[in-house]
């Protein structure tokens, strides 16, 4: 483990509680809707004109929508370890906000260990280094496998 | 009362990696379209251009460009972006043109030099542009077309070979398509063969990018008439249609899906939005179709439009394909060029290229691909940010 600090790979998109995270996105006041990333000027819902949103903490359980993995390097501005390492990636419904999310399967966990309906909890893990700190980003983990790490 | 315009004349320039000035492929492309029509180059009174942005450029005023390179003869010009879309939107401007009487007739063109690899966003720290934070976070195309792989296998018992049997086919047809990139029949051994992209999709079922152009001849009926074309095939739809609230399926570039929270939210997703639209404004329905273009950025998205465009119910779409259905010679062929899967994608063109293979296989000129009495054809394709397009073309 890398001694640099730990600093959200994206500011302000999560919380940084390294045991129970949670993505941080808005609900609009009028409707309910729940906006990821957040939206807080416009409402996206047709039948909704308001301007007035908060801010709220996402489940950060679901349950997978699909999954794929992604065996090659992507281009810029992903940061790739050396040598490149595949990871998954899982598309997970959230019941309550209704919608799915997108997010890397912590290392170690590959497409074979997935399923379509598995229960995901949301945490942090490192995306990449640069000089000053150590980068961390939302990543899925099956349920089941929850309480190591 | 018609709402109809003519096809007057289809080129392309063959897709490949020629790694020439894109201009040089779109002037090609405009010029078979000219001669295939017999319009004097004179006559053309509207340029529509299909354009592209890649690695951050703005990309290039496409409608001007090619009129410059054919000419200037003072036509009006006209440039559309939609991504993969570009073209139908350049040909839905020239559709406006021409039916709101300003001109008889137009060109409407796109082309492309494609760079090797994946497409990448433009450079900098930008958080809010969502395709920036997908490739920084590590999501590609090829993630989004193995999402939708994966959910077809665990939902529908799809299957490997199901997917690989795409490739085959179109491999097969494509062929035999002088103007596709990739002319090489390939067997489901190569395919299981090649490598993972992004699991269960392999680089053989995901498509290439690609070098090329194409253009098309349009007109008014009555000007088809006036040249004694009357008969030439028509353009009955195009459908641009946006996705409605809140779509579950998460699409490119997104990270995260709209979320259906509110009350009385039902939603539909562009891929099942877009062909309805067509279907409606050509009066008729997918019972009429004779052969579809499909836009198969991967071998099981083939399946998912088959199924968006109601050719086979939910889930069912790859029984068809075991069935042979959807072969030329089949009950309902798809992607009779050989597909993107023998193209490759070059952006701007690609649903330009569509119409042009519609147009050769209701005019009986397609050859060793040619679908017997094919009367009524449809396109599908899709891009970035909610654009995707649909047109009907008929005879």
């Amino acid at each position: 483990m890398s001694a640099k600090p730990l600093a959200p790979a994206i500011d302000g998109w999560h919380t940084m509680d390294m045991h129970q995270p949670h993505l941080i996105g808005t609900r609009c006041i009028d409707c309910g809707t729940y906006f990821f990333p957040k939206q807080s000027s416009y409402c996206r819902n047709p039948a909704c004109d308001s301007t007035d949103f908060e801010e709220v903490e996402l489940s950060r359980t679901g349950t997978i929508w699909s999954y794929t993995n992604a065996c090659y390097k992507p281009p810029e501005p992903f940061v790739a370890a050396d040598p490149f390492e595949p990871y998954a990636i899982a598309a997970v419904q959230l019941e309550q906000e209704q919608m799915v999310v997108l997010g890397q399967v912590v290392a170690g966990v590959g497409v074979e260990d997935l399923k379509v309906g598995m229960p995901m909890e949301l945490v942090l893990e490192t995306l990449y280094e640069d000089e000053e700190d150590t980068k961390v980003t939302w990543k899925w983990k099956p349920r089941s496998a929850s309480g190591a790490k | 009362m018609s709402q109809e315009i003519a096809i007057l004349g289809a080129g392309m320039h063959p897709w490949g990696k020629w790694g020439k000035y894109f201009v040089e492929y779109g002037v090609a492309a405009a010029r078979e379209a000219l001669a295939d029509s017999g319009v004097p180059w004179q006559d053309v009174r509207f340029v529509s251009g299909a354009a592209t942005i890649r690695c951050g450029y703005p990309g290039y005023v496409a409608g001007a460009t090619f009129a410059q390179a054919l000419g200037w003869q003072g036509a009006e010009v006209n440039t559309s972006y939609a991504a993969c879309a570009s073209g139908s939107q350049a040909l839905a401007a020239a559709r406006t043109k021409i039916l709101s009487g300003a001109c008889d007739v137009a060109l409407v063109v796109g082309a492309d030099t494609t760079p090797k690899g994946f497409l990448a966003p433009a450079k900098g720290y930008r958080p809010e542009d969502p395709d920036w934070v997908r490739f920084y976070l590590g999501v590609t195309n090829p993630t989004y077309f193995g999402l939708y792989a994966r959910r077809r296998m665990d939902l529908y018992g799809d299957t490997l070979e199901d997917f690989a049997a795409v490739k085959v086919k179109n491999a097969a047809i494509g062929s035999k398509n002088p103007r596709a990139r990739y002319q090489k029949c390939f067997t489901t051994e190569e395919v299981a063969a090649s490598a993972m992209v992004a699991d269960p999709l392999r680089l053989m079922d995901i498509c290439a990018t690609s070098d090329g152009g194409a253009a098309l001849i349009v007109s008014s009926v009555e000007y088809a008439k006036k040249i004694g074309k009357g008969d030439a095939p028509r353009i009955a739809a195009i459908s641009t249609v946006t996705p409605t609230f809140a779509s579950g399926v998460v699409e490119m570039p997104d990270i995260a899906t709209d979320s259906a929270a509110a009350a009385g939210i039902e939603a539909s997703s562009y891929r099942s939005s877009i062909p309805l639209k067509a279907y409606e404004e050509a009066g008729i329905g997918p019972e009429d179709i004779s052969l579809a273009e499909v836009y198969d950025l991967s071998t099981a998205l083939e399946l998912d439009w088959i199924e968006d465009l109601r050719l086979a119910p939910r889930g069912e779409a790859a029984q068809l394909l075991r069935n042979g259905d959807t072969s030329v010679g089949g009950k309902i062929p798809v992607n009779a060029s050989g597909g993107l899967a023998c193209f490759g994608e070059a952006v701007p063109a690609q649903a330009l290229s569509q119409v042009c293979e519609l147009t050769w296989q209701l005019r009986g000129q397609a050859g060793e691909r040619q679908v017997e009495g094919a009367r009524v054809g449809i396109t599908a394709n899709q891009g970035l940010f909610g654009h995707g397009s649909s047109v009907i073309v008929k005879r």
